[in-house]
């Protein structure tokens, strides 16, 4: 019995078990693979997701649960690279290696969604679920203050 | 949070930005079509629809509209040598760096091989730029010149009278221009490359895109998913491949318990490799089933030296050989007379330090797609390495076949760290065996517990340091032996026998160049445990110069004197190094006390290039806990090609050092590892990481490498702000709670 939701405002399926993480469905079965895997445990923040608008690990996420319900990749946070994200995300030139920042970048969609005006603080709190071995944490600061600032 | 960039004038925003249409990473890959058989052939090996218009040179083709095609020779993980490497060949052709593409150089080492690796096309060691640059400075320049001949005859004026605008030949005196297009299209060129003389390239001061910042080629993609890494690839027909390896090298697999696996759905079949077990499935996420239900279901055999090995019990071994002058070691470097002028000094000091195994965690585990032709003759790869050369090179080892019948698509890579370049590529081999078996591409998918296990770490060293101050306190003489478990010879036999037999990963760093000291001597205690080591960022240099700048401080403790005022004095006939030493001195305020912080420094010369670091730390005594809070750094690596990436790759240097200074650790047990995830191998977080201030030295020098040049500086200078907090030296990394408290008591 294959099991519906949506992703990125179109109706997709997926016959896969489900006990399944979504991260692969999302990945193999619908060819989204903007959204990473770097741990599957739930400790990097590489597959990070919006399910029903908010922040998910979807390698932690059984396909199961989200019979019915909205999920958003990166792929779909803008039509065109233009959320005040992506483009602070390239101001600042935080991509090194690129791997971890589709992650990167939902994580802080969700913090800016909630909270329009963090303090560096917030900032640090709610990204530190997510790593990055490139060590552009202090990019990622700035990029995420200058979204805020221009959003 | 500043991060400084000491360049009068250079605007981050006034560089011109590459758009995605152009560059062509991404939605493409960074991929390539070669014809099989004809690898050895330039011009068939060019991608025609990649590489369009005329073909002024291999490395640069020029269509009619005015598109500039350059070709990259260096792999990308993060670095930037995708942008930086065409960059030189732009600047001295002058070309309008908006119409230039970008593409991946095919596998002929002949033609595009790295200089800095004897010619193999390998990207490793921080020396891209480095190596690169001369050589692409003249190929741009070259072709500028063809094309400004071409222009001349065209034009009927002395070649004398013409000069270029980016992508233009000018003639002045009539005003007439020719775009580089226009001329490429009824260009002749010449039988032999004319020859450019070292006076006829270009001054810095006229660099147009060198020392300037443009948008990293490949960016736009990593910021909306659509850059492709060799995870993200599918090829038609695919199938699924996991492997569980012995846990030890050289262990392979005794019993295995079929039923276990057979009974998962979507699983195809079980095939025993010599150093494992693989897997082959459907879909992928069979794949990750039947890896999990690996676990259990193999016994090994105990072959190889690994087995019955213990960390913990092995580092005493190493530090208690290192500290007995007695046990014989093997002379790495050597100056004056040190044995003799140590028995002659005033004072002797001497110290044991000690550095455990640190892994790579490149956040894309590694994976590749291997597709064997029916008669296993031909193969082709998707997958992402640190060398086009190796990644060919083990391929046809392990099938018996000629190199050009190994077809490489390449991609960028989720990190490298030198994870990536070891001789036999053993993650690109298990999906060859795999596709092999299998009759049709697989793709084979690392976990991360694989990543962690089958690791291949930063090697355990013991360090044993002497030093002999004269009457005045003089350092006269230097003795640091190092015990370590051996990488290069594990790594790449083939350059450990080129290099003379010595294990540069494991020793590069502990010579001193830059500092004043007469005698010196360096020695080398090899020690093959049988783990699985690697360069890993850094190498050599962040155990060697921990040990070095550490123990500066713990002398410059016994002298009285400031630890920045030592190094000035050791620095007296390295001005270079100097200038970066009072430039970060100044920025932090050094002589400044800070409440309940302390300061601790340390320089660093690394294949050139000069660094200096100052860390402002906070200790919580009860807990043993260290926190970082600031973190200064000047460096002068010459040109800085792409400053601030300059500023960047220090940024994530800082922060890789801090991982193995604070956290980051492997241990062994039985040959094997202990961790598995990012629970039990931290790496730092953004709640860890100090504010990063970085200045960039910019000279007229010959530019070197930034890739890593910073990672060795993290540890000593935390552990100096420690003895300035406490008196107390750490010895020992990472600098764990447990052992910060032990020290303390």
């Amino acid at each position: 019995m294959p099991i519906g939701f949506t992703v990125n405002g179109k109706a997709a399926s997926t016959d896969a078990p489900p006990a399944t993480p979504l991260l692969w469905v999302i990945r193999e079965g619908l060819k989204l693979t903007g959204t990473k895997f770097g741990c599957g445990t739930g400790l990097c923040g590489a597959c990070i997701v919006h399910i029903d608008g908010k922040r998910a690990f979807s390698c932690q996420t059984q396909v199961s649960e989200i019979a019915g319900r909205s999920v958003t990749t990166i792929e779909g946070l803008s039509p065109d690279a233009s959320h005040a994200l992506q483009k602070a995300w390239l101001a600042e030139r935080v991509p090194q290696c690129g791997y971890c920042q589709s992650g990167q970048i939902m994580n802080a969609a969700d913090l800016l969604k909630q909270n329009p005006r963090p303090t560096r603080d917030e900032i640090v709190a709610h990204m530190s679920t997510n790593i990055c071995r490139c060590g552009t944490y202090q990019r990622i600061v700035r990029a995420v203050e200058r979204a805020a600032r221009e959003a | 949070m500043t991060t400084e960039l000491a360049i009068a004038g250079r605007d981050l925003s006034a560089g011109s930005v590459l758009s995605r249409r152009q560059v062509m990473i991404g939605a493409a890959g960074l991929t390539f079509a070669v014809a099989l058989g004809r690898l050895d052939d330039a011009s068939a090996a060019t991608p025609a629809a990649e590489m369009t218009g005329r073909r002024l040179s291999p490395w640069v083709s020029i269509a009619g509209d005015g598109t500039i095609s350059i070709m990259s020779p260096a792999t990308e993980m993060g670095q930037g040598s995708t942008t930086s490497l065409p960059l030189i060949i732009a600047e001295e052709l002058d070309a309008d760096w908006s119409n230039v593409r970008i593409v991946p150089a095919p596998p002929i080492e002949a033609i595009y091989g790295n200089p800095g690796f004897a010619g193999q096309m390998y990207t490793a060691a921080s020396n891209a730029v480095t190596s690169y640059f001369r050589p692409l400075r003249l190929f741009g320049a070259q072709v500028r010149r063809v094309l400004m001949e071409n222009a001349a005859a065209k034009l009927g004026v002395p070649l004398a009278e013409l000069s270029t605008e980016p992508s233009m030949v000018v003639h002045v005196k009539s005003g007439r221009r020719l775009g580089y297009g226009e001329i490429a299209a009824f260009a002749e060129l010449p039988a032999k490359a004319p020859e450019i003389k070292p006076d006829e390239l270009k001054k810095p001061g006229a660099f147009r895109l060198i020392s300037r910042d443009v948008m990293r080629a490949e960016l736009p993609g990593k910021v909306d998913g659509s850059a492709k890494y060799a995870i993200d690839i599918e090829v038609p027909g695919m199938i699924y491949g996991a492997v569980l390896r012995s846990p030890v090298e050289g262990g392979g697999p005794d019993r295995i318990e079929e039923s276990k696996i057979r009974s998962i759905d979507g699983v195809i079949r079980i095939v025993r490799l010599p150093y494992g077990v693989g897997v082959l499935t459907g879909t992928a996420w069979a794949a990750l089933a039947a890896r999990r239900a690996l676990d259990g279901a193999v016994t090994w055999m105990r072959t190889g030296t690994g087995w019955g090995f213990n960390s913990e019990t092995g580092m005493e071994a190493f530090a208690a050989a290192a500290s007995n002058l007695k046990v014989p070691a093997t002379e790495w470097d050597r100056q004056g007379n040190a044995p003799e002028e140590m028995t002659k000094a005033a004072t002797v000091l001497e110290a044991t330090y000690r550095c455990d195994y640190a892994y790579h965690a490149q956040m894309e585990p590694l994976n590749a797609i291997a597709s064997v032709s029916p008669q296993g003759d031909a193969v082709e790869l998707w997958c992402g390495t640190q060398s086009q050369s190796l990644a060919v090179e083990a391929t046809a080892k392990v099938l018996g076949i000629p190199r050009d019948r190994v077809k490489l698509n390449y991609y960028l890579m989720g990190g490298g760290f030198g994870r990536r370049g070891h001789r036999d590529e053993e993650f690109i081999v298990d999906a060859v065996l795999l596709a092999k078996e299998a009759g049709k591409p697989v793709k084979v998918l690392w976990t991360r517990e694989d990543d962690v296990r089958n690791g291949r770490f930063r090697p355990i060293t013991a360090h044993h340091v002497r030093a002999g101050l004269d009457a005045t306190g003089k350092l006269v003489a230097w003795h640091h032996r190092v015990a370590g478990d051996r990488v290069t010879p594990y790594m790449d036999t083939v350059r450990f026998q080129q290099g003379g037999g010595k294990d540069y990963i494991l020793m590069r760093g502990v010579e001193l160049k830059s500092y004043d000291i007469p005698h010196q001597a360096t020695d080398q205690l090899y020690r093959d445990t049988g783990v699985r080591t690697s360069p890993l960022r850094g190498i050599g240099f962040t155990a060697n110069k921990f040990v070095t700048e550490a123990f500066l401080d713990e002398i410059a403790a016994k002298r009285g004197i400031d630890p920045v005022a030592l190094r000035l004095e050791l620095l007296k006939n390295t001005p270079r190094g100097r200038k970066v030493v009072e430039r970060v001195a100044a920025l932090a305020e050094w002589g400044r006390k800070r409440e309940g912080r302390g300061l601790g420094f340390a320089f660093i010369d690394y294949s050139g290039t000069l660094t200096a670091g100052i860390a402002e730390v906070s200790l919580e005594r009860g807990s043993g806990q260290i926190r970082v809070h600031n973190f200064w750094c000047a460096l002068d690596c010459g040109i800085p090609v792409q400053p601030d990436n300059v500023v960047a790759q220090t940024e994530s240097s800082i922060v890789y050092g801090l991982g193995m200074a604070l956290t980051e650790r492997i241990s062994i047990k039985d040959g094997a590892v202990e961790q598995s995830n990012f629970y039990d191998y931290h790496v730092p977080r953004m709640n860890e990481v100090p504010l990063m201030h970085i200045e960039v030295v910019a000279t007229d020098n010959h530019p070197t490498g930034v890739g890593q040049m910073a990672t060795p500086l993290v540890a000593p200078a935390i552990a100096g702000a420690i003895a300035q907090l406490t008196g107390v030296h750490l010895r020992h990394t990472p600098f764990t709670p447990e052992r910060v408290k032990k020290a303390l008591a």
